[in-house]
């Protein structure tokens, strides 16, 4: 175990020392007793109870088929397309339930933005992916398209690769920096929650660091929600940590406190490898 | 694997050799490349076949003059010759013919010796023993004429307004031929300003009369014919009828004009017959001429072909309006089709609960495609026209009946058939396009905040559109070598007019109009004159070939340039 944290503690060195989970953050997102069914039979989650705070980087880690995508695509309500699903039990994003009958879903989208497994953008020009969004929303003049394609590429660390050919296809970049642009698609809209759903696993070792570092710069402006399989990643990347297993909740504490000091049985063996 | 290698061995053991050879794949290969090579064989003999036959037939063939003698009589003959045959001499002999020669075969050729109006008959078939020395004199004239075919013969004499006759001296005097050619060119000149005025100036009067005629029968239908709506309607009505009166007196002074010019010429049996200028489209010596010459005509024969109109029950002329309404039916049909298709597979695949009835639904679709054309031919009667069209024509157009407008096959009908019957194709193969995008891309939009049908108009349409664009190339294929459903709806051998013209609404989706796979079997098989027009069939089948091949391409390309922009992501 001594070992193990001595690791964490070396990942850890190069954040700055501020960004930590020092300090009381506010709640962004709340669950009350979340179950998920996708039919009758087959329950997805167990009565997640989780608070995931704003400004900050959460991870949701567990082995294959644990259910932590399944949490991550309830926040902004994917599970919506997939026939026969159901949510009991309440997430609030800022208080209020997002599954509340009086929800514009689209609108929610907007708040809530996410970044897929594989990087998926759309058939169009590195501009118009960025713009998407925002010609969605009947935003059409040039001058405010320019300005927010520029700034989120430049949030999003892609803006000195791509400038000098905005209007080629997308398609023609590279994994990583496709995966960037779909992340600078994602905050032109501005949305307040990042979930990213494991944004790396396709990516090579270099690619994977950038995004790495870009999500270390996005938290300073957004909740951000990450699901991972790589534990090193969680471990370099967020402030908190939540262990699921079989649809359950079965940890949630402080990245360093997870990975040094789990309450759980269940989660050492997890963290250290025994199963999963 | 191990266990495999083993097994090979053990086989090996039994057949060295030839299982070994089995088991490589090499007969599969063999057998793949053999079925490749017939199958272009195949299409290339098939285009050859229907090139070399059709396109030999614009060639100004040598004319051969030669004397047949058979029981003691000689009769001299002018001609081309069509086609050679081998024949059995018992054949002949059964048929009756006294043969010379002693070969079991004989030789048999067909001749086109024209002069139907002289001689009856413009195809011979010959016996070749029976034929004198074979000559081809410079001085033979082909005229291809309005009426009654070509004309084979020696230009004798050329008369303008039937006055001071230009004669031949001697055989192969040129000044008679070119004074010939001038009268030519000048009552050409004189036939195209008779046409347009009798297609244009006076086709909109007729047209403007009838609609006169529509707008007062509508009145007293209406049961508003009072007195100054009378009035106003005759004085336009005389208004037109002026007008038509003056065209039709200048009309005359054209006629006038030409109808005197005459040439005389001799037939190959000596008689001398004089005939009117008028009716010559174009005259020639083939004997006298080089090969340039021969090249400049057949080009000459190949515009004609394809830019005219036909004459003659079809078997001489061009095709033109049949290309013309070929090509419109297919894009009024791609009009018609790709919209309801797509929207079809749109709902199919991206609204409707994939449940018992879509899947019924889709099993139906399927099954629709296999249906015979014919059928839907008797669909579009029944429906699109008796109906549709009856209602149309009781609502809209009561002024006109009981001469239907819409109740009656024409080119909107035969459009929305054919748009029937290729229906499935565009909706299948939408639907497997729509089908094959990933899902990724799709919640890539949603997750931005787009709707479901923002998504699918933004983004999961353009990307289907390469599937759209080969659902349509089917389509295209399949409509436009239909023929059987089109002779129900809206096909006739020969159309006055082509369904698009000068007069308002220009496009006039209620006429009658000719498709060139029609007229392939009506040429091949309804025409008098079957040799006469048996060129042309082959003519004609490799321009609807080439037409289909040529529309396909256009939407190949088309498709390749969406393909390259919306290429499915690669990972």
């Amino acid at each position: 175990m001594q070992t193990h944290a001595l690791d964490i503690q070396a990942l850890k060195r190069d954040q700055a020392p501020s960004a930590g989970p020092a300090g009381p953050a506010e709640t962004s997102l709340r669950m009350e007793n979340l179950n998920l069914f996708y039919n009758q039979n087959s329950q997805a989650l167990f009565d997640i109870n989780l608070e995931i705070p704003r400004q900050r980087v959460t991870a949701f880690i567990g082995p294959s088929g644990c259910g932590k995508s399944s949490l991550l695509r309830c926040i902004n309500r994917m599970n919506d397309l997939v026939d026969g699903c159901r949510v009991q039990g309440r997430l609030l994003l800022d208080n209020e339930d997002v599954y509340d009958r009086r929800v514009d879903v689209a609108a929610l989208r907007r708040r809530v933005g996410m970044v897929f497994q594989k990087p998926n953008p759309f058939p169009k020009s590195i501009y118009e992916n960025v713009a998407y969004g925002l010609r969605i929303q009947g935003i059409n003049k040039k001058r405010v398209l320019d300005e927010v394609v520029e700034k989120s590429l430049r949030a999003a660390a892609l803006w000195d690769e791509v400038k000098d050919r905005l209007h080629e296809s997308a398609l023609g970049m590279s994994g990583g920096q496709q995966q960037r642009l779909v992340i600078a698609r994602t905050i032109a809209v501005e949305p307040e929650v990042l979930l990213l759903d494991e944004p790396a696993s396709a990516l090579d070792p270099i690619s994977t660091l950038k995004i790495e570092e870009l999500i270390y710069e996005l938290k300073s402006r957004y909740t951000i929600v990450i699901v991972t399989h790589n534990m090193q990643q969680a471990a370099r990347v967020s402030d908190m940590t939540a262990f699921m297993y079989m649809g359950k909740l079965i940890e949630y504490d402080d990245t360093d406190t997870l990975f040094t000091n789990p309450e759980q049985k269940q989660t050492e063996d997890y963290i250290t490898g025994r199963y999963g | 694997m191990n266990r495999m290698i083993n097994e090979q061995e053990l086989h090996s053991d039994r057949a060295p050799g030839v299982g070994k050879w089995l088991r490589g794949g090499d007969p599969l290969i063999w057998l793949n490349g053999a079925a490749v090579s017939v199958s272009v064989i195949a299409v290339v003999g098939l285009l050859l076949l229907l090139a070399v036959r059709g396109l030999s037939h614009f060639w100004p063939a040598d004319v051969l003059a030669v004397s047949v003698s058979y029981q003691g009589q000689t009769r001299e003959l002018l001609g081309e010759v069509v086609e050679q045959v081998e024949v059995p001499g018992a054949q002949l002999r059964e048929a009756g013919f006294e043969l010379q020669g002693p070969g079991p075969f004989f030789q048999r050729t067909l001749m086109k010796q024209g002069n139907r109006d002289f001689l009856g008959t413009d195809f011979t078939w010959l016996i070749d023993e029976q034929f004198g020395p074979r000559r081809y004199p410079l001085d033979v004239m082909v005229v291809e004429r309005l009426e009654w075919g070509n004309f084979y013969g020696y230009l004798r004499a050329v008369s303008r307004f039937g006055e001071d006759p230009v004669t031949v001296v001697e055989h192969g005097e040129a000044a008679t031929l070119e004074a010939l050619q001038a009268l030519i060119v000048d009552t050409v000149a004189v036939r195209e300003e008779i046409h347009d005025i009798e297609q244009g100036e006076i086709g909109a009067i007729n047209y403007e009369l009838e609609r006169l005629r529509l707008r007062e029968r509508g009145l007293e239908l209406e049961g508003r014919l009072d007195a100054a709506a009378q009035a106003d309607l005759a004085s336009k009505r005389a208004e037109q009828e002026a007008s038509f009166r003056a065209l039709q007196e200048q009309l005359y002074t054209l006629y006038d004009s030409i109808k005197d010019h005459s040439y005389s010429a001799e037939l190959a049996d000596g008689r001398v017959v004089t005939l009117p200028i008028a009716k010559v489209v174009r005259a020639y010596q083939p004997n006298a001429m080089n090969v340039f010459a021969k090249i400049a005509m057949y080009v000459e024969h190949l515009w004609e072909f394809l830019s005219e109109p036909p004459r003659e029950a079809n078997t001489e002329g061009g095709v033109f309006p049949a290309m013309f309404g070929t090509v419109l039916m297919v894009i009024l049909m791609s009009i018609i089709v790709t919209p309801f298709g797509v929207v079809a597979a749109v709902y199919l695949r991206e609204y409707a609960s994939q449940g018992f009835v879509t899947r019924t639904i889709r099993v139906a679709v399927n099954n629709l495609a296999g249906v015979p054309s014919i059928v839907y031919g008797v669909f579009g009667l029944g429906f699109f026209v008796y109906f549709v069209g009856g209602e149309l024509d009781q609502l809209f157009f009561p002024a006109s009946l009981p001469r239907p407008t819409f109740g009656t096959p024409g080119l909107m009908w035969a459009s929305l058939t054919l748009a029937l019957l290729t229906l499935p194709v565009v909706i299948v193969a939408t639907e497997e396009g729509l089908a094959r995008i990933p899902s990724t891309v799709r919640e890539g939009s949603l997750a931005l905040g787009a709707t479901r049908a923002e998504t699918l108009w933004r983004v999961v349409l353009p990307m289907a559109s390469p599937a759209m664009m080969t659902g349509l190339i089917l389509a295209v294929a399949r409509a436009a070598g239909e023929v059987a459903p089109l002779m129900l709806v809206g096909v006739v051998k020969l159309a006055p007019t082509l369904p698009l013209d000068g007069n308002y609404p220009y496009l006039h989706l209620d006429q009658k109009f000719m498709h060139l796979g029609f007229h392939i079997y009506d040429v091949g098989f309804q025409s008098p004159n079957v040799e006469a027009a048996r060129p042309l069939v082959y003519a004609t089948a490799l321009l609807l070939v080439l037409i289909i091949a040529l529309l396909n391409l256009a939407a190949v390309s088309l498709r390749n340039r969406l393909r390259e922009r919306y290429k499915s992501l690669e990972h």
